[in-house]
Order: structure tokens, then C-alpha cells, then sequence
């Protein structure tokens, strides 16, 4: 069971305003898709991952500048909604 | 005038090539269907102003004898694949006016080999959903009944080349995306081997599931698209050079006969799908039973990891860097209001869903036990494949469904992914072609069986698409 409250808190988490209504229907739908997916813990079983290396793992490449300094700057900034010269706009966090 | 109907990549590059006809007179062909027909279907967002242009630059190639086998070729683009200079807006209100500031590698692919893209097609919002409806600029309907959804997400490119208004299309297939929508739309549908084809300037729905794929109107069309955007790019981590598997003429084939069989599959597909076998076996190829045992939790898995993923990738769109920005009084409220207006239901539903599954206390009992499930469910194909060349079962549960007719349910919805799902979870690539049709109030709609290789066996897939349609 998902309620309200708990589905409130998640939107806010994930930065999403939802209106009242919303988080009541959602909040029987996400019930439902987790209690589809709860057979889950049954077919894992004990398996335990320390042990079993899984398939996918991640690939890093080295941390090293790939283009010039301010190469791609105006080409980005110009799809900003808004900017200070060569910065970002956004509102301040501390008062 | 060319007859579009019966128009394949390989027949209309034999006669750009040899001169007969030229990429802007074909160009033209499907601008002028688009026109007539668009306004029904409304597989396209934009029809891009320089298609002309990109055509006449193809035919100074062929002229020039440096023609390939896609040079002049019009294709059409899933919104969310990056044009430079294009609208790429993922069919989002969040994207809406977002212009692309680099091209995709399939496209930069693509373009040196002289294709021309004709424009951008509508899709699920940021590639989530089965039928297209949850685009914000409205559904595209299927062109042979258009009370019917196209299939999703990847349904205005189906839609685009089965009413002939691009003589192919690209898509992407994070679930069953391309395949679901080519088998409502009775077209063929290739995801590749994951890692395959770069995402580069894919916007990212599930990464470690997403794929660009192909629609056509033939196997062997798939197979040309696939050759030309394929390989290794330094662009994208996860991509691979191909080292092809072996091909046999006449083919071991599994069926999971359990899983095909299972509840809620309509009876006119399965009745299909056995014909499809027969075919198969009257062609000299031996059908087998194999074990996929852990293919029903398939969905399940999927449910938790694509919405997790879902979550941490859509993260990135705040109303900072671009895209639609929503004022509020402070920063937080910007966040909050300008992703709760950006995003349409079904992404805000899987956003949060994602974030619950990721969230402390929670990871552990959905996150990391639906990717334990998903390596049993790759194991079980590596299994099956030591036996089977490939494997078939139907691309869809049913046909095309009617508009409106499981918007309000999402599950229900998401089980039209049942067939395509393991797919993507397993990593290995998949070709859906046309098997027949099934009557419903006196339409013939389109069927689809999918065939189902191991990595890099996409030579596999191509070969028995042909055989399939005796291409």
C-alpha cells in the first residue's frame, strides 16, 4: 500500500508539483504496479549479489578535458530560458 | 508518378542510382502524400522545410557516381533523436521549442551516406507508452483503421511508413517501442543488440534498455539502415563492434510454448502465430520447444527498473539549462512548477515511481532484486540459444487497440509489452515482420511475429525476415 501522504512526499523528493487529486489517484495506481512487481522477491530468492557479478557494469572513460575551453559555451547558452553572459540564471538559494 | 505502395530502400536506390528517377522527384512523392494524408493520421510533428534541399544534394551524389545505398532516401525521425538545427521535443511540452545543438551519431551516420530526412514524427511522451496518447500534441492514429492507436512509443514513425509518407523511419525501443508499433501497423521492426547502434543524442529514457531501431518496409531495408548506422562510438560507452555470428540457411527455431500460450493473449494472434509456424516449417526450417522460465516476471522487472532509470535520467530537466522554464517565488518552486507543468502524466507517474523504488529503505526490496531477476532472465536466453538459432513468439498480445481504450489503465497498458519486454532486459536484438491480419469490424488489422536472436545475431534475424517475406 502506497498512501497519499507517502506519494506527496516522493513528488516533492523528485521536484514535481502535483495537485491533490492526482496524488490520490497515484497513489492506488503505484499500489497496484508494486504489487504486480512484489512476485519479484519471490523469484530472486537468496541469490546474493556480493557473490554473483551481474552482466552490466559501468565503463569509465578518463577525466580529461575532450574540447577547448568555451568550445560549445554560446551554442548551449543559447537554449537557456536564462542567462547572464556566459552563466546560467537561476534564482538565489540562500536568503 | 512512382507507386509508393510497393516501394522498397533497395527498389528506389536501384533507380536513383541508375538514374530513372531522382531523390527530389521521390522527395516530393511522399511531401504530397504527407499533405494528403497527414491530417487523419497525424504521424508528424514537422515536416522539415529543407527536405528539398537535402534531396537535391543527394542527387548532385548520384549524379557524381558517389551515390551508397541510401543516398537520396527519405526518411523520417522519431522526435526524440537529435537533428542539428531541428525540433527535438520528445513529443513534451518540456522540449516543445528545444532546438537541437548537435546531431545524433545515427544521424551524423546517416547523413554521410546521403540520406534525406523528410521530418520529425510524434512518439510517447519521452518514449513512454504503448500507443502514442501520451503525446502532448495529441495521439497518432493508425492509417489502416483510424478509430485505432498506431502502437507506441515509436507510433508516428510506424504510422509514417505504413501509409507510405517516408519510405522508412527511425525509432527507439526501451520496451518493445519499435517492434509493438510495426506489428499494429503492419510494418518490420528491428531493435538491435543493445550496445549495437550509439544513443548518442538519444534523449535518454532507460539506459541501460533504450535503443535506436529501425521501421521499414522490408527485412532487407532494415538490414541497409542498420549497416550504415552501426559500430562502436566514442560518444556513447556502452557501444560495441559487431562480431557476427554464424548464419545457417535453415534455422533451429524456439517457440516458449508455455509463455506464448499465457493468459490474456488473444486468440486470433495465437491462432496467427501458428501459422506463422507452419510457414516457417514449409520453408525447411525446424520448429522446437525451449524453457524460458523466468520469462513471466519479465514486466515486473521491467516496471521497476525502467521507471528507476526513468527517474534518475529525467533529473536533468529542471528549467535551468533548457528547455520550458516555470517561474515560482523561489528555486524550488521553479523545479517543482516547471516539471510538474513540462510533464505529462505518464512521465510524472513513472518519475515518481522511479523515485520511490530507488528510495532508502525500498532499494533493496525492488530495485536490487528486479536486476537479480533480470540476469536470470538474460541466463535464460544464453541457455536457449546454445540450442536454438532463434526464437519466435508473437510481437503483440493483440492488434491494435482502439483510442481511448486503456488510457485509464496503466497496467492494462503495460501489458501489451509482455511479448517485447525480455527483449530489452536481456540485451539481445529482435526483428518484428507482418504475419497476416484478423478481422475486426470489417478491417483487416495487421499482425506481428517477432523473431528473437542472441547478441550480435542480428545477420540471424535479417536472414529469416527475408525468408519470412519472401524478400
Amino acid at each position: 500500500m502506497i498512501t497519499r501522504e507517502q506519494v506527496e512526499k516522493l513528488a516533492a523528493l523528485a521536484r514535481v508539483e502535483i495537485a491533490p487529486e492526482e496524488a490520490e489517484k497515484l497513489a492506488g495506481e503505484l499500489g497496484a504496479i508494486l504489487d504486480y512487481a512484489g512476485e519479484l522477491t519471490k523469484a530472486a530468492g537468496d541469490i546474493d549479489r556480493t557473490k554473483d557479478v551481474p552482466a552490466h557494469r559501468n565503463v569509465m572513460r578518463d577525466d580529461t578535458p575532450v574540447h577547448e575551453p568555451l568550445a560549445h559555451t554560446e551554442t548551449l547558452l543559447t537554449a537557456a530560458p536564462s542567462r547572464d553572459g556566459q552563466y546560467f540564471k537561476v534564482k538565489k538559494i540562500l536568503s | 508518378m512512382i507507386d509508393l505502395t510497393t516501394l522498397t530502400i533497395s527498389k528506389a536506390s536501384a533507380l536513383l542510382r541508375e538514374g530513372s528517377l531522382t531523390s527530389r522527384v521521390l522527395t516530393e512523392s511522399y511531401l504530397e502524400a504527407i499533405k494528403a494524408k497527414d491530417t487523419d493520421i497525424h504521424a508528424y510533428l514537422e515536416v522539415y522545410n529543407d527536405a528539398l534541399t537535402q534531396a537535391d544534394a543527394a542527387d548532385a551524389l548520384l549524379k557524381a557516381g558517389k551515390g551508397g545505398p541510401l543516398t537520396g532516401i527519405p526518411i523520417a525521425v522519431k522526435d526524440n533523436i537529435l537533428v542539428k538545427g531541428k525540433i527535438a521535443s520528445a513529443s513534451s511540452k518540456m522540449l516543445e521549442k528545444y532546438v537541437a545543438s548537435y546531431d545524433a551519431t545515427v544521424i551524423e551516420r546517416l547523413k554521410k551516406a546521403g540520406v534525406v530526412f523528410i521530418g520529425r514524427v510524434n512518439m510517447d511522451e519521452f518514449a513512454m507508452g504503448g500507443s502514442t496518447e501520451n503525446s502532448a500534441f495529441g495521439a497518432t492514429k493508425n492509417p489502416i483503421d483510424t478509430t485505432r492507436v498506431s502502437g507506441g512509443s515509436s507510433g508516428g514513425s510506424a504510422a509514417a511508413v505504413a501509409a507510405d509518407m517516408a519510405l522508412a523511419a527511425l525509432g527507439s525501443d526501451t520496451g518493445g517501442s519499435v517492434r509493438q508499433p510495426a506489428s499494429f501497423c503492419g510494418v518490420v521492426g528491428f531493435k538491435p543488440t543493445y550496445g549495437a547502434i550509439s544513443r548518442h543524442g538519444l534523449i535518454a529514457m532507460g539506459s541501460s534498455l533504450d535503443q535506436i531501431g529501425t521501421l521499414t518496409k522490408s527485412a532487407g531495408d532494415a538490414e541497409l539502415l542498420f549497416d550504415a548506422m552501426a559500430g562502436k562510438d566514442s560518444m556513447d560507452a556502452t557501444t560495441i563492434d559487431l562480431v557476427p555470428v554464424s548464419v545457417n540457411k535453415k534455422m533451429r527455431i524456439g517457440v516458449p510454448e508455455q509463455f506464448v500460450a499465457s493468459e490474456g493473449i488473444d486468440p486470433e494472434v495465437l491462432s496467427n502465430f501458428r501459422s506463422s509456424l507452419e510457414k516457417l516449417k514449409a520453408l525447411g526450417h525446424e520448429i522446437v520447444p525451449v524453457e524460458l522460465p523466468s520469462l513471466p516476471l519479465a514486466l515486473a522487472v521491467y516496471y521497476i527498473l525502467m521507471p528507476a532509470e526513468v527517474s534518475s535520467n529525467l533529473a536533468r530537466l529542471d528549467g535551468v539549462k533548457y528547455g520550458l522554464h516555470v517561474e515560482g517565488k523561489d528555486l524550488l518552486e521553479d523545479y517543482r512548477k516547471t516539471r510538474g507543468q513540462g510533464f505529462g502524466k505518464e512521465v510524472r507517474r513513472r518519475i515518481i515511481l522511479g523515485t520511490y523504488v530507488l528510495s532508502s529503505g525500498y532499494y533493496d526490496a525492488y530495485y536490487n532484486k528486479a536486476t537479480i531477476v533480470r540476469d536470470l532472465i538474460t541466463k535464460d536466453y544464453k541457455k536457449a540459444f546454445e540450442s536454438v538459432d532463434v526464437i519466435a513468439t508473437p510481437t503483440a498480445p493483440s492488434p491494435a487497440f482502439r483510442l481511448g481504450e486503456k488510457t485509464e489503465n496503466p497496467l492494462e497498458m503495460y501489458l501489451a509489452d509482455i511479448f517485447t519486454v525480455p527483449i530489452n532486459l536481456a540485451g539481445v536484438p529482435a526483428i518484428s515482420v507482418p504475419s497476416g491480419f484478423t478481422k475486426r469490424e470489417g478491417k483487416d488489422l495487421p499482425l506481428g511475429v517477432q523473431f528473437v536472436a542472441p547478441h550480435q545475431g542480428e545477420a540471424r534475424l535479417f536472414e529469416i525476415g527475408k525468408q519470412f517475406l519472401a524478400e
